[in-house]
């Protein structure tokens, strides 16, 4: 009997040192691999942000250049197979008015094709802001790739809906980073003053989180946006609009840095650092801090796609960004008249990303959750 | 008991408060007084004002004085009742917004009543058949319902209603009925409109509910008196219904708190797509016209009758739950 167990035993508990001796967040990242959707959540998310930071490569066009000769433009399918062989190419379309209805009308030319190149030449840019470079992910050979590839298709205004997309999806993206990152700067500050000091500074704050949650905040922000002067720039309309986000979005996070603060206070281990003399300042940061910094990481990611959408919201209602800035909200704008949309549909193209980046982030986030307390 | 009511009620009128200072702020902080922006409307209209009707205008809200004191003079009106001028319209704040605030209140509890109706047997059904195929169909719904912002869900059934059924399915009320006196038929007419905003409203709204009652639900499926009861031959539907779902339900009662800012707040943005005749279109417009009397006045009444609902869940949680009603005292 022993010499049967012993085998099947053995790997458990190799397992079992390998956990006991595991760090924190190797234990984390362990559990956080098992959950599959938080996985592909992180994989999208990754891609999103990567095509951030290359926003010029996939670009092909620049965003605000308007032609009426080309406006609402049907997105352009790439024949990706020229006889059997792999050489993409488009054929360039040419605008007409219809006698009958006086509407443009763009006929594909199909004798001509002009060949499309992956990672071809295109309008010069630095790349990451340092390397000079003129590569791009689509170009078009012997032609100007603004005038003859619509691979989204084109808005009112003959402007590119891919390129516009590319450039929208950095600005929604950054825009939620930077006000989920205030966000948390207030968040850690009231609410770990709120759960350390507790007395006084706990109601005060709770009271002001739950006013805070009981108002409606979309009309508070409408309210707060259109204040901001119209002779603003972009850069400041952006700022002000990250900070004006983030000083509603605070609570949840403030919540979650209480409540840990309440529960680690009774800890043995801190217990343990105050009776070795441990300064304030030491127990917060050496011991506590550590402990639930996981905690905070996945409460920020699931507050990102709140971010996200109250942008988008506000800049739909044109409150928000203002164009020249591109962002989902400001390119969703288009589609706000039903029969607009119902002639042009691939207007409504900017809702996809919104909704897989908020679904990656709720994926992620969940994962996280689950990964930050890898003991329980 | 006592105290818990009292502690609510006091807080909810420091929140009103709170809301009344934030309206103000709102009202403040275009730059210019609104009288000036009055008299200029006034002559763009050729009617003019004088001198002295603005230094009059001005002595009443009184804008020569400082802040604290302007805002509570305007405090003061708003208690007799005067909200001011809408600008734009020349006409009092109040009647310009007429039954839209009512309409607003009216589309949200449908959203909620929906949400309500949905969630409650759907969480059911996931938590006792966990695991089952349909209890992924609806996290998987719920998920896509989460992500999915109520204004895009506007302009996606908007699209699809038009280009698919060929039918404006936007708005509140039938062509008929959109400037008619109030009667019977057109209430009627105003229920069959109902549905969509309801839906497109609520559905974020719901996926979360299923979630909670789902969770609070297994949470009590495990405990011991369950069991109890199934030992003792009660039948299932009874086991599941008689005490685990009463007791999960509270935590469900509670949300309504924080569903019914979050529904309201929607509803503004939902009504600008599918032009729904509430106080969001209207509040869009005063704020782009700076017209801010009816701005301010806006969100200050959208606030505290939310406030309002909020403390009337509060109190319906006490009297359906044992344990705030004697268990706090």
């Amino acid at each position: 009997m022993t010499e049967l167990v012993i085998p099947q035993d053995t790997p458990t508990t190799a397992a079992e040192e390998k956990i006991a001796v595991a760090t924190q967040w190797q234990l984390m990242w362990w559990r956080f691999r098992k959950h599959k959707l938080a996985m592909l959540g992180s994989l999208v998310l990754i891609a999103f942000y990567l095509s951030v930071i290359s926003v010029d490569f996939l670009a092909y066009a620049d965003p605000n250049e308007s032609d009426a000769q080309r406006g609402l433009i049907a997105p352009q399918a790439i024949e990706w197979f020229d006889n059997g062989e792999f050489k993409p190419y488009v054929h360039p379309l040419k605008g007409t008015r219809d006698p009958k209805t006086f509407k443009r009308v763009y006929v594909p030319d199909l004798e001509t094709k002009v060949p499309v190149k992956l990672f071809g030449q295109g309008f010069s840019y630095k790349f990451l802001g340092v390397i000079p470079t003129d590569r791009h992910l689509f170009a078009v050979e012997g032609a100007d790739a603004q005038t003859t590839l619509f691979l989204l298709g084109t808005d009112v205004q003959g402007r590119d809906l891919w390129s516009r997309l590319v450039y929208g999806t950095q600005t929604s993206l950054t825009i939620g980073l930077f006000s989920v990152a205030l966000s948390l700067l207030l968040g850690v500050t009231l609410g770990g003053m709120s759960g350390y000091f507790g007395g006084i500074w706990d109601t005060v704050i709770q009271r002001i989180i739950e006013i805070l949650r009981s108002l409606p905040t979309i009309p508070l922000w409408m309210g707060l946006t259109a204040a901001l002067p119209n002779d603003w720039s972009v850069m400041q309309v952006y700022f002000a609009i990250t900070i004006i986000i983030s000083l509603i979005g605070w609570t949840e996070l403030a919540r979650v840095v209480r409540g840990r603060f309440l529960s680690l206070r009774q800890e043995d281990f801190v217990m343990a650092a105050q009776l070795l003399g441990c300064s304030k300042r030491r127990i917060i940061f050496r011991h506590m801090v550590p402990s639930f910094i996981s905690h905070i990481i996945a409460a920020t990611t699931l507050a990102l796609p709140a971010m996200i959408i109250s942008e988008t919201s506000l800049s739909f209602l044109g409150l928000g960004l203002r164009p020249p800035a591109i962002s989902w909200g400001v390119l969703l704008q288009d589609a706000q008249n039903i029969q607009a949309l119902a002639i042009s549909p691939w207007l409504l193209i900017p809702v996809l990303p919104v909704i897989v980046a908020v679904l990656a982030f709720n994926f992620m986030g969940d994962g996280l959750r689950d990964a930050a307390d890898p003991y329980g | 008991m006592i105290a818990y009511m009292v502690r609510r009620v006091l807080l909810a009128i420091l929140t009103i408060w709170a809301i009344t200072i934030l309206s103000f702020l709102i009202i403040q902080l275009p730059p210019g007084d609104f009288v000036d922006t009055y008299a200029n409307t006034m002559s763009a209209g050729g009617t003019g004002i004088t001198e002295g009707e603005k230094q009059a205008l001005r002595e009443q809200y009184g804008l020569d004085q400082p802040m604290y004191v302007q805002y509570l003079k305007w405090m003061g009106l708003i208690m007799q009742g005067n909200f001011g001028m809408a600008i734009e319209w020349g006409r009092p704040v109040m009647d310009v917004i007429g039954d839209r605030l009512m309409l607003t209140i009216v589309i949200s509890l449908a959203a909620i009543v929906f949400t309500w109706a949905l969630a409650l047997p759907i969480g059911i059904y996931s938590a006792v058949k966990r695991y089952s195929l349909l209890d992924y169909v609806f996290t998987f719904v719920g998920f896509i319902g989460l992500a999915i912002p109520g204004f895009m869900l506007g302009l996606i059934v908007m699209y699809v209603g038009f280009s698919y059924f060929g039918a404006n399915v936007g708005g509140l009320f039938s062509a008929d009925y959109a400037e008619a006196p109030w009667s019977m038929e057109r209430v009627w007419d105003l229920i069959k409109h109902l549905p969509t905003p309801a839906v497109v409203l609520g559905v974020a709204g719901t996926a979360q509910m299923i979630r909670i009652m789902r969770s609070n639900l297994l949470d009590e499926l495990r405990k011991p008196y369950v069991m109890t009861a199934r030992a003792r031959g009660l039948s299932e539907t009874r086991v599941i219904m008689k005490y685990p779902v009463r007791v999960a339900l509270n935590p469900f009662i509670s949300t309504i708190g924080y569903l019914l800012p979050y529904v309201v707040s929607g509803s503004i943005i939902v009504s600008m797509v599918l032009s729904l005749p509430t106080v969001g279109p209207l509040l869009l417009k005063s704020l782009v016209a700076q017209d801010m009397f009816l701005a301010g006045t806006i969100v200050l009444l959208l606030g505290v009758l939310t406030v309002i609902g909020t403390l009337i869940s509060d109190l319906l949680l006490m009297w359906v739950d044992p344990r705030i009603r004697l268990g706090r005292q």
